[in-house]
């Protein structure tokens, strides 16, 4: 399922004196199986624009085509209810959202409000709580003895329980801690790669979005500055320093390195294993002539 | 959610912005009052105008005022209602077997309706022209004379105003949380009602949670920062009585007046 973002503005509180311009002029596309990061400065409206990718908010201006879905501004729609079983949205601090007194019943929570039977919901409660890294007695004690990174797993599995087309993560792994983020990391990319999952990451980690994202969107100031593949975009450091982002520990690197060896490397590495590689060949040349 | 103005604090320029907290909330208290003076159109046409008045003193956008009265539309429109078929006086006006509408119904729903609409008004300008500090500060000072009571003054107004200041942040909370629990296929606007006082839970626990969450929180960064109540605690901000303060009791005064003279 694609979905389409065609010259969006929102404005928070529209026609009172706390109107707010959040994004403007917001136009792309999200092919089906991309993973997508989208990246900016606090406060660039990237929260703002994927509550757009499951109709959560409507544009003030433009559209959004979710599919076979067109969400227009000023256009009351009915029955969304299929537009958020294929997207789905773990928040910022998703585990804000749980409520029940289980774990497994929280889990279960979307999958039934979409209609999955119950018995349904809780395999895929049992198969998902080992894959988010927990055990399965926590699937019957109370989501609120749990620790903050606990809860954060649970919401994430209550999210992947709906089983959507599209996964729109908003700083999943934000006050984690790194082992927890890169498996929980590590985890999104295993579904993005196996299902061909649609994934749009918001993310304050040019790491996570060098390492993962095929296509990356730089937000300031609530307009998109600019898209394309991460290498490209992180071999012009200077341009992102512009919209206050910095580029990749391992990138830094090699810029350093090229400025003071006067050697050019072929391309951007993103990895330390293709960092390495290049360093490597680039020593071999050398060491030939 | 965001239309909410409760609690709300529009920081402009105007006349009513700059009167001391104090005179606002003696203005509220007597206003309160004085409104229950009005019991015929003259009088309640007095009320309107004078509240349109100080709305417009304020600078506040009128319909933005209006747009955030949405949420009690409701409870208006019920008292209204009730008015209308329990109140028989008058001619009869309508009837239609069982029901029975009288003259007198809907002048009493129509003037209750429209006192409780200004009451409200007149109410949000408070909050939404005075910031919640003031507000503490003009209350705690005025209650003063009740220290001598032990009334914990202090604490009272502390309470109020740490409300006024979580009022927004619980509204954003609570548009968060529904938005997750919406993404998660809760239904908040259609179906049922019993189907839809269920799907309330979900917000409410993680609304109540939070909420407690972050008053142990304060509490302890309070603590932290030494408070310890009012005893002794000097002013940041001190509050002056000005001539145009009391200029705003002197024209509450003439509308008490007004009124006496316009009631039947
Ligand atoms: N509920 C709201 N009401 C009014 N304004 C809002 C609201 N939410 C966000 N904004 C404003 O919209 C703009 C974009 O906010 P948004 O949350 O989309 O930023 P963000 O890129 O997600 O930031 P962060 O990285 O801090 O999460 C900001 O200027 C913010 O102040
Ligand atoms: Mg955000």
């Amino acid at each position: 399922m694609d979905i389409q973002l065609q010259e969006v503005e929102y404005r928070y509180a529209a026609g009172t004196p706390f109107e707010r311009l959040a994004i403007e002029d917001v136009s792309f596309t999200i092919p089906e199986g991309v993973f997508l990061a989208v990246v900016g400065h606090t406060g660039s409206g990237k929260s703002t624009i994927i509550q757009h990718l499951n109709a959560l908010l409507r544009p003030t201006k433009g559209q959004v085509v979710i599919g076979d879905r067109v969400i227009s501004a000023g256009k009351k729609e009915k029955n969304l209810k299929s537009v958020r079983k294929k997207v789905g949205t773990v928040f910022q601090f998703p585990e804000h959202q749980l409520f029940e007194e289980t774990v497994e019943k929280d889990i279960c929570y979307g999958p039934i409000n979409f209609g999955i039977p119950e018995e349904e919901a809780k395999k895929r409660a049992r198969s998902l709580i080992s894959q988010v890294g927990l055990s399965e007695e926590v699937l019957q004690k109370s989501p609120f003895d749990l620790s903050g990174g606990q809860m954060r797993r649970v919401a994430i599995a209550g999210v992947l329980a709906m089983e959507p087309e599209v996964l729109v993560l908003d700083e999943p792994t934000a006050g984690l801690d790194p082992r927890g983020r890169k498996e929980i990391m590590d985890m999104f990319y295993t579904l993005h790669q196996e299902h061909g999952l649609s994934t749009i990451l918001v993310t304050h980690s040019m790491e996570d979005a060098a390492l993962y994202a095929d296509e990356m969107i730089v937000m300031h100031k609530g307009r998109v500055q600019k898209q394309g593949k991460p290498r490209d975009l992180f071999s012009q450091p200077d341009e992102l320093a512009a919209f206050g982002l910095s580029v990749p520990e391992v990138v830094r690197f090699q810029h350093r390195f090229e400025a003071l060896s006067g050697m050019k490397l072929d391309r951007t590495c993103l990895t330390i294993e293709e960092l390495a590689e290049e360093l490597a060949r680039a020593k071999k040349r050398g060491e030939d002539r | 959610m965001e239309k909410m103005i409760f609690g709300r604090y529009l920081p402009l320029q105007s006349p009513v912005h700059e009167l001391d907290p104090r005179a606002k909330l003696l203005f509220i208290f007597g206003f309160v009052i004085v409104v229950f003076l009005a019991n015929n159109i003259l009088s309640y046409g007095i009320l309107a105008v004078f509240t349109l008045l100080c709305i417009y003193l304020s600078r506040i956008n009128i319909r933005f005022l209006l747009s955030g009265l949405k949420p009690v539309i409701w409870i208006i429109a019920f008292t209204f209602l009730l008015h209308i078929f329990l109140t028989k006086e008058g001619d009869l006006l309508f009837n239609i077997g069982f029901l029975k509408i009288y003259e007198g119904g809907v002048r009493q729903g129509a003037f209750i309706s429209l006192r409780f609409l200004l009451l409200i008004l007149v109410t949000s300008l408070l909050t939404l022209t005075t910031s919640p500090i003031s507000i503490t500060d003009g209350l705690e000072s005025l209650l003063n004379p009740f220290k001598k009571l032990k009334l914990p003054v202090h604490e009272l107004a502390l309470m109020m105003s740490i409300s006024l200041r979580f009022i927004p942040t619980l509204m954003d909370e609570t548009d968060k949380i529904m938005k997750a629990q919406i993404a998660r296929g809760a239904d908040f606007s259609s179906g049922p009602i019993k189907e839809r006082v269920k799907a309330v839970v979900p917000l409410l626990i993680p609304l109540f949670v939070s909420a407690f969450k972050r008053a142990e929180e304060l509490a302890v960064a309070m603590e932290a920062r030494g408070y310890r109540g009012g005893e002794g605690r000097t002013k940041y901000r001190l509050l002056h009585w000005q001539g145009k303060d009391s200029a705003a009791l002197v024209l509450l005064l003439v509308l008490a007046a007004l009124l006496w003279w316009a009631r039947s």
